[in-house]
């Protein structure tokens, strides 16, 4: 056991050493969390609208000032007439005009209800979807309110969003960079420090010692392992606090996927070290076969219901796939572990099979 | 021999920090010399040839190669010079021409030039079987020889040579001090480190570093009458036990 | 009793052949060195004897275990210094030592007398990380290592490649004193001047091992006519020596020429002819084949 302990304490020291990649590491998924957050952001946020009211009356001036209030719109203009509609879209001064009716309050209690028009700016077809459904979000509610409140019979929407009532683009992207990360570091990482040994002749001498092979390699995995939880960690914290996405199901469960995520993927590195000779290799192998895979093909960014079924079957092989979708369940919907029972069982299996692989492998001579 | 001054180095001094690599040497190499840069590991070999290839700039004292000052004319030193290295010399991956054309290309020789000197070059290597062997199968005295001949493809007035026989054979060794003498007689300045001291015998000149300093400079003959030695080996164990520092 | 007994091992790679039917045998206690240029097969062979890859046919048989099939009892007794330096650059010397201590199941402490002659010249720099040791100073931080866990057997693959003449001295009196401890040692050079430190040497030559003895019996067995000769102009002396009739076979060593002459060789005449070319301080001598000469005329073959 001393003999794995020095391992351990040996590979410390390098990553420890190594400060710009520790920086790397650690801070990695702090950068990705305010990317995606903040730039790449498809929410909806202080949008410059426009009313046109021909009768304003109170009842608008309310809905007016409900989305005014709100952190999407910000109300720009009043217009009267629907010819002005046009010149202020033109001018680029809103993206988004609410048009009432004429006598809108007062139609909303006779049987033809009273007319209401969004008219978007759609020339970024996917921000005018969510310009009118946020509108319509704010309006439905406003006028759930009234209905309560007795006052009148409401104004009624289709469009509901479930799990995700605020369309945060943060529910979609977080279980997506927990997936990426973790293989970054785990697959990546301990594939490369493994090769590197081999690279620097060091795996030589330590062939040539009565130490099983298996020990190195494992050794290599256990700091990784740790890094990697560190960063689960921060992701979530970033999360939860900073994005606004709480864990809506159980912690347990969601730290359990992980880890045993983390294990899949550390498993997979292993596989990569045992074939690869050269670091430039291993890195090849982990970039273009990871790391392509994981971002186009795990659901992260296109939806996998939507994809040829070609490549659906693909995905399948792809382990970021199965733990954002676990990950969506556990964390967004917040539903217990037994629904994403078929993932986790995935993972596991995947990692068997990768563990076993790479045993086969492990060479303990040379060549 | 001529009498021209192709190396003038006068108090060159480089520290990193409260460590002094190289400490106020001075020398001169006179054009088709064949000048011996002896000294331990550590001693300061490297770093002085680097600042002389215009590499790494002095931080103080002067220097000029080829006529050209070693930290203002960096540039134009490098277009006179070759520089083989024990470390980096070819490209595995490519072919002995390739390597060739590529080393001529740099140095922005004339196509039609290039490929008639390829030809008189690898003929007298006897090299025109090799012509399109990957660098990578050659064995490493092959690939010296043919390093040294490209770094000299171009011709330049002086050539540095950083360990150029490491590990290499005695019989490769020797043929490799031939094409050394016969660029030599070419006219081009050679500049060459070893840890042979048989090698240091075949020298015009030899200076021996002891710790950042120049400590002797003389032909091997006058040295060993200095020390009354009967091989450079001696001369060089007198000298380096001498040896302060280890780094 | 051998400690090593190697017979008709033979390794390709692809169409190359790396190793071609070599046979020897090393005494316990025996300083064994392994001469030869770049590519002649040496690496390949002390991977085979360190159990690191498997030879196409032939045997081994080191300390009585054979290479394939007892390797595991094998790692546990052979100390190896790879060609390249194989050390953790990113360690401290000390951080390097207690690791290698611990791989093979020791501390730095159990077996220091065994490298503390060594390890002398390094305690001032035990803080500093092993990349940025002198070469001299990394050879004997790899043969510290090699040697922690006192291992019957030693193998060093080139250990003074790239080192100085001082550190390279000082290194074969560190690979004597092992030898007073009881350790067999396997020794590759390409300096010749190391050579004669073996007990006994192999010339390797494309795979094949063209002469095994002790130095001096080798040294002896040189029979063809070896001349010394010295001018006060050395650079032109080579070639003019070569184009005289009667010289075989010349070539340069340190601050003469060394050549071979033939039949009907007159020395006499090799002097008349020299002044006539105008060289001054003319010396012309039988001379004694060191190993250097020995392989020169074994490459030439």
């Amino acid at each position: 056991m001393t003999q794995f302990g020095a391992f351990i304490k040996k590979e410390f020291f390098h990553i420890l050493r190594d400060k710009r990649t520790v920086l790397i590491v650690l801070v990695m998924p702090v950068v990705m969390i305010i990317l995606f957050g903040f730039a790449l952001s498809t929410e909806v946020r202080n949008v410059d609208i426009a009313i046109l009211a021909p009768d304003p009356d109170r009842m608008i001036e309310q809905i007016a000032d409900r989305l005014d209030a709100s952190e999407y719109f910000t109300v720009k203009r009043w217009l009267n007439t629907p010819a002005e509609i046009d010149q202020a879209m033109k001018a680029g001064d809103v993206q988004m005009v609410i048009a009432f009716g004429q006598h809108f309050s007062g139609n909303l209690l006779t049987p033809d209800g009273s007319q209401m028009q969004l008219i978007v700016d759609a020339s970024d077809s996917n921000m005018a979807q969510s310009y009118a459904s946020y509108a319509g979000g704010i309006i439905s509610e406003f006028s759930r309110e009234l209905a309560a409140a007795g006052e009148e019979r409401g104004i009624e929407t289709q469009v509901q969003f479930l799990y995700n009532p605020q369309m945060k683009s943060a529910y979609n992207f977080v279980p997506g960079i927990m997936g990426l990360i973790m293989m970054l570091i785990c697959a990546m990482m301990t594939s490369i420090s493994i090769v590197r040994e081999k690279e620097m002749g060091t795996m030589e001498v330590l062939l040539v010692s009565p130490v099983r092979p298996i020990y190195i390699v494992v050794s290599k995995m256990v700091p990784y392992f740790v890094l990697s939880c560190i960063n689960l960690i921060t992701i979530l914290l970033l999360s939860v606090f900073v994005l606004q996405v709480p864990v809506a199901g159980s912690l347990a469960a969601f730290g359990l996927v992980s880890l045993i995520y983390i294990i899949t993927n550390l498993s997979l590195g292993l596989l990569i070290s045992t074939m690869a000779q050269q670091q430039v290799i291993a890195l090849m192998f982990s970039g273009l076969l990871l790391m392509v895979p994981a971002i186009v093909l795990s659901g992260m960014v296109f939806p996998v219901e939507s994809m040829p079924p070609v490549l659906q079957a693909i995905s399948c092989a792809v382990p970021p796939r199965w733990y954002i979708a676990a990950v969506r369940k556990l964390m967004i919907q917040g539903l217990p572990l037994i629904y994403a029972w078929k993932e986790t069982v995935i993972l596991i299996a995947m990692a068997v099979v990768l563990i076993a692989a790479s045993l086969k492998l492990l060479n303990n001579r040379l060549e | 021999m001529g009498e021209e001054i192709v190396i003038h180095a006068e108090e060159l001094t480089k520290t990193f920090g409260t460590f002094t690599a190289v400490d106020h040497i001075s020398f001169d190499v006179r054009q088709g010399e064949v000048f011996g840069f002896l000294g331990a590991n550590g001693a300061g070999k490297t770093t002085a040839m680097r600042m002389l290839c215009g590499l790494s700039k002095p931080t103080s004292g002067i220097g000029t190669v080829a006529g050209y000052d070693i930290v203002r004319q960096s540039e134009k030193i490098k277009r006179n010079i070759g520089y083989m290295s024990q470390k980096f010399s070819l490209y595995e991956d490519l072919r002995v021409w390739e390597n060739i054309r590529l080393y001529a290309g740099i140095y922005g020789m004339r196509d039609r030039e290039i490929a008639d000197k390829t030809d008189a070059l690898l003929e007298r290597l006897h090299f025109t079987r090799e012509r399109n062997t990957m660098v990578r199968s050659l064995p490493l005295g092959w690939k010296q020889k043919l390093a040294f001949s490209v770094s000299i493809f171009h011709d330049p007035a002086i050539v540095f040579l950083d360990e150029p026989t490491g590990g290499v054979d005695p019989y490769t060794r020797r043929q490799f001090w031939e094409m050394i003498y016969e660029a030599a007689d070419r006219g081009i300045t050679v500049f060459v480190t070893t840890h042979y001291m048989d090698e240091a015998e075949y020298c015009d000149r030899v200076s021996i570093m002891v710790d950042g300093c120049i400590e002797v400079l003389d032909t091997p003959r006058n040295l060993k009458e200095r020390f009354e030695a009967r091989s450079m080996d001696e001369v060089f164990h007198s000298l380096a036990r001498k040896a302060k520092r280890t780094e | 009793m051998n400690a090593v007994t190697v017979e008709n091992i033979t390794k390709r790679y692809g169409d190359t052949v790396a190793l071609n039917g070599v046979s020897f045998e090393v005494g316990t206690g025996e300083l064994f060195g392994i001469i030869g240029p770049d590519g002649a097969g040496k690496t390949s062979l002390f991977r085979i004897i360190a159990t690191l890859i498997l030879a196409d046919s032939g045997t081994a048989n080191i300390l009585g275990f054979d290479v394939v099939q007892d390797y595991k009892e094998l790692r546990k007794r052979i100390g190896y210094m790879p060609g390249r330096f194989s050390l953790y650059q990113d360690l401290t010397v000390e951080e390097n030592l207690s690791f290698f201590a611990s791989v093979f199941g020791t501390t730095p402490e159990e077996n220091y007398h065994l490298v503390e002659g060594i390890y002398k010249f390094l305690e001032p720099f035990k803080k500093r990380r092993a990349g940025k040791l002198s070469g001299g100073m990394k050879q004997k931080l790899a043969l510290c290592c090699a040697l922690i866990h006192k291992p019957d057997i030693l193998y060093l693959d080139e250990p003074t490649t790239g080192v100085d003449p001082v550190s390279r001295k000082e290194f074969w009196e560190m690979l004597k004193q092992l030898q007073q401890e009881g350790i067999t040692i396997i020794v590759s050079t390409p300096y010749m001047d190391e050579a004669n430190l073996c007990d006994r040497i192999a010339l390797i030559k494309e795979g094949r091992f063209m002469q095994i003895d002790t130095p001096q019996r080798i040294r002896e067995g040189y029979s063809a006519p070896l001349w010394v000769v010295q001018t006060d102009r050395m650079h032109r002396l080579l070639g003019d020596v070569r184009a005289f009739g009667g010289v075989e076979y010349g070539y340069a060593f340190g601050e003469a020429h060394h050549f071979i002459a033939g039949e009907g060789f007159d020395p006499e005449g090799l002097k008349t002819y020299l002044r006539g070319l105008g060289h001054g301080n003319i010396v012309l001598h039988r001379g004694e084949a060191t190993i250097e000469d020995c392989y020169m005329l074994l490459a030439k073959q």
